[in-house]
């Protein structure tokens, strides 16, 4: 094993560089697209090219002449099997392949399945759709008109109506606005965005006809779920499915979904015997993979001249596409975004929400957040910099006015979330020193002199990582606790088996850290088996920031109850007490008694060995278990961001980030930093470049990595890092989760400051994405919605 | 063509993609794949010791060329410094973009052994990377280049 800077930070092993690696930098890592399997054909998709229209007719006949073509597969042809229409996340339902109306533009259509990548594509070309063109709807304002067209009459709408949601006290809410000496109201909105990992969405389907048995390898962040579903709606019997998910290349929440494709390269296994690859394309991906966010927001705050804040009350218009296939629990159908309470301690509460179809792709996946927590915090962040102008208070001193006091944890918010353990102050403190706000704040005052454009922007978020309790939370009626199994060998080295998927976050190497930090084996002599549903236990997988919180306890508390076992082994073979042994890491020694011990290896090896174990005892040392935590953990940070707009091109570019995350307990201090790197990229991308915008045909307009902008290395800089410890009083070993604080975090951090730099221009508001034209066009008095 | 180092004579269809040709053909699956229209660097190879994309090569124009892939890198059993960097740095989360990012670094390396931050940024600008937010791959890359240039100046 290799070090970096060993034992640093709370957990053994600390900064242990990553077991993973070896095989991703000799270009050896197992991504689905790499997979070749023998007489494997391979699957495209025939995609609408208008957002909404009745199919009149399909013509596949120039199609299956093709003479590399193997099968050709409509919509029509689904339905005989039952299999048009697939259950989403939310309760709705989806076309796999249209069948009477195209409702977004890059739908699936058809597919073929033929001998190379290339003929798929040519056969493509070869399939007639008559298309009778429909009125789009693109404005989410105007979806609910009495005169929109209906997008879902295949479930007999009459309007585009989803569902509506609410929580809080409206009449509380109300009452504390009606005396609020200072109320605040905004529109924000927080446009629609892609996750786009750099692998896109793939799968391999091999179904062996004599067995009946389906093995699907795919991008899935959560593959036993998708097994059961797949067992649910497709008829197959569960224990003749097996999901495979080898290395994924990021996934953010894109590859949480069952998409159309993935049954496409099913049933073209079932239907041509043969193993089935489809890799879908960036295109693909942009316009059709599940996007995120997509909320009009109306933002309202009530506080006294002195800036107590009172109340935060808002409104919401989401726009959930199509079909709803948000990625929510069934008790969350506006995800968590409850706690757009932030951080602060309020007397009330309340927020409303619709939820419309438009005609776009369907989604609303959290890219690289707790279920729709990026909107709440980006929301709540806005809304106080927005009140700290109306009072002329500092935006930092306003927020540490209204913080959750340390002793008020746990803390029951307003709307219901039971938040853990915090020290908000003493975050903050540690952002600010590392920025040197003070001093910040005097080159700005200078700068601003000499008619130079400099913002400062703070954020402070708190996240709800880690779902969660099975009595509250859920996917599609799965209860959402984890299964973990621990086996120690004879000769002393583990294996330990994980219900959740890495798609980037390490857990090869955490996992392991873990496990060896509670029975002292090496790290390096403890394999991670993850992403196969044959060689792992039951569990939700990885999204929301929840491995270590659920799964991490999972391995905790299993790798606890194997170390019971050795404890019972230990005391009978040194012929004591159980009480009477010492455990330190690895090994049991009678107290009191030098140099009488037994190490954790000599007790695996009695443990499958011939001699007498205490009695009634099963031979072996392995465990396994479920763990349904009892809360959520809530990691929280605090974020400045420095950026310099250049007046003559509106070209906005961040100097300085500086982010100080308090996720608990950490496991390896470097992942965790590159988490929040990671995430912190995101927050750029999404306030200053990434958008998913449609024109008024329902075209989509960022169908590619042309159009759909991404931070390259030269758009970020140099990320600032800081840390402060205060662990999750119910999580085991304190763990909190962060893979995705700093997405969560940033986008308000970036906003404001790009704000605080226009404040010369009069401009309190700008929606992302902060774009030169969207900048010019607000330092000009006419800030506009991004469509 | 050559790639990493041994003659390849195929037939291939006119329109055959490089990286296509790389990954299905030779098998060669450490090139990836990202996004069709030459912004994301997940497909870059070494063409005459040049980084280049190969989805926006065909097979065909490559014919006469000398081609190194991430494949080419580890020799003997030894891996190249780029790499040992970005293992020693953290460089890499889901390792998607890696193999690209190594055959960049490696060929900044090669013409400017001691680049500044600001060269080694522009050297991947033309890469995304997803999951490191650049920084520590940044690290990787200088990492490499101290160690090659303490290399070079043992007697």
């Amino acid at each position: 094993m290799t070090v970096l800077d060993d034992n640093r930070g709370p957990m053994g092993h600390g900064r242990m560089l990553r077991k993973e690696d070896r095989r991703f930098v000799r270009g050896l890592g197992r991504f689905t697209d790499d997979l070749q399997l023998p007489g494997m054909l391979h699957c495209a998709i025939l995609r609408s090219p208008v957002a909404h229209a009745r199919i009149v007719h399909i013509d596949t006949t120039a199609a299956q002449m093709h003479p590399k073509v193997k099968a050709v597969v409509t919509g029509a042809m689904l339905a005989e099997r039952g299999l048009a229409w697939m259950p989403t996340l939310s309760g709705d339902h989806q076309a796999v392949l249209a069948t009477d109306k195209v409702r977004f533009q890059g739908q699936e259509v058809a597919f073929v399945v033929a001998e190379d990548r290339y003929a798929a594509r040519d056969a493509l070309e070869l399939i007639e759709v008559e298309y009778d063109v429909l009125e789009p709807v693109v404005d989410v304002r105007r979806a609910l008109d009495p005169d929109a067209p209906v997008i879902r009459d295949d479930v007999g709408k009459v309007d585009n109506h989803c569902f509506d949601w609410e929580t809080g006290d409206a009449a509380a809410t109300q009452a504390v606005f009606d005396h609020a000496e200072v109320t605040v109201t905004q529109e924000i909105i927080f446009p629609r965005v892609h996750p786009a990992p750099l692998e896109t969405c793939a799968a391999v389907a091999d179904f062996d006809r004599v067995e009946q048995r389906l093995t699907l390898h795919a991008t899935t962040q959560a593959p036993h779920a998708h097994r059961t579903l797949y067992a649910m709606f497709a008829g197959l019997p569960e224990h003749k499915i097996r999901v495979i998910s080898p290395d994924i290349g990021g996934g953010f929440g894109n590859k949480v979904p069952i998409y159309p494709g993935y049954v496409c390269a099913i049933v073209g296994s079932m239907v041509t015997g043969k193993p089935v690859k489809w890799t879908e394309d960036r295109t693909e991906n942009l316009t059709a993979g599940a996007f995120a966010r997509d909320y009009v927001m109306t933002g309202e705050i009530a506080a006294t001249r002195e800036g107590r804040i009172l109340a935060v009350r808002s409104h919401v218009l989401a726009d959930h596409g199509a079909f709803n296939g948000a990625a929510a629990p069934r008790k969350f159908p506006g995800g968590f975004f409850g706690v757009f309470t932030g951080s602060y301690d309020l007397e009330a509460a309340y927020c409303s929400m619709t939820a419309v179809h438009t005609t776009k792709a369907p989604g609303g996946v959290a890219y690289s957040c707790s279920f729709r927590i990026a909107e709440a915090v980006y929301l709540v962040e806005r809304m106080v910099d927005i009140l700290a102008d109306e009072l002329g208070i500092d935006p930092v001193e306003l927020r540490r006015r209204n913080f959750i006091r340390p002793d008020q944890f746990p803390y029951q918010s307003k709307t219901g979330w039971l938040y853990d353990s915090g020290d908000y102050e003493a975050t903050l403190d540690e952002a600010l020193r590392i920025a040197g706000y003070a001093e910040l704040r005097r080159e700005q005052a200078e700068r601003r002199a000499r008619g130079e454009l400099m913002g400062i922007g703070v954020s402070f978020f708190t996240e709800a990582v880690g779902a969660g309790p099975r009595k509250d939370m859920d996917m599609a009626g799965l209860g959402m606790a984890d299964g973990c199994e621990l086996t120690i060998h004879p000769t002393g080295k583990a294996v330990v088996r994980l219900a959740v998927q890495t798609q980037g976050q390490g857990h090869e190497t955490t996992f392991a850290q873990m496990v060896a930090e509670e029975i002292g084996i090496h790290p390096d002599d403890i394999e991670v088996v993850h992403g196969d549903t044959e060689l792992t236990p039951y569990g939700l997988g990885t999204y929301g920031s929840r491995s270590t919180p659920v799964s991490g306890a999972a391995a905790v508390l299993v790798t606890r109850k194997v170390r019971d076992k050795a404890r019972l082994i230990a005391a009978h073979l040194l012929e004591v007490d159980p009480d009477e042994l010492a455990w330190t890491k690895g090994r049991f020694d009678v107290r009191g008694v030098p140099g009488v011990g037994i190490t954790i290896q000599e007790i695996a090896r009695a443990a499958y060995g011939a001699d007498a174990l205490p009695a009634g005892m099963e031979p072996g040392l392995a465990g396994q278990l479920t763990y349904d935590p009892q809360n959520l953990t809530y990691p929280y940070g605090a974020y400045v961001c420095v950026v310099d707009i250049d007046s003559g091109t509106a070209q906005v570019r961040v100097r300085r980030f500086i982010a100080v995350d308090d996720c608990g307990t950490r496991i390896n201090e470097m992942i965790v930093e590159g988490q929040i790197h990671g995430g912190l990229t995101d927050g750029v991308g999404m306030a200053l470049m990434e958008y998913i915008g449609f024109d008024s045909d329902g075209n989509c307009l960022g169908g590619s990595l042309m159009d759909y902008l991404i931070p390259t290395a030269r758009e970020v800089p140099d990320w600032e890092t800081g840390a402060t410890y205060t662990p999750s009083p119910h999580h085991p070993i304190g763990a909190k989760g962060v893979g995705e604080s700093a997405t969560v975090g940033s986008p308000p951090a970036v906003v404001n400051a790009v704000v605080d730099a226009l404040e010369p221009f009069g401009v309190r508001h700008a929606d992302m994405p902060l774009t030169p034209s969207r900048v010019w066009e607000a330092m000009r008095g006419r800030a506009v919605p991004p469509w | 063509m050559v790639v990493n180092g041994e003659y390849v004579v195929r037939e291939v269809e006119a329109r055959l993609l490089l990286v296509h040709f790389l990954r299905d053909v030779l098998g060669l699956t450490g090139t990836h794949w990202g996004c069709d229209t030459s912004n994301c660097g997940s497909c870059v190879i070494l063409m005459d010791d040049e980084p280049v994309k190969s989805c926006t090569v065909l097979t065909a124009m490559a014919g006469g060329h000398e081609i190194r892939t991430v494949e080419s890198l580890e020799v003997d059993g030894e891996l190249d410094t780029v790499q040992r960097g970005f293992m020693a740095c953290h460089g890499l989360q889901c390792g998607f973009c890696t193999p690209g990012m190594l055959m960049s670094a490696r060929a900044l390396l090669d013409a400017n052994p001691d680049p500044s931050d600001h060269e080694i940024r522009e050297a991947i600008s033309g890469q995304i990377c997803r999951c490191t937010g650049y920084a520590s791959i940044v690290r990787s890359i200088r990492w490499a280049a101290e160690q090659e240039r303490a290399r070079g100046e043992m007697p």
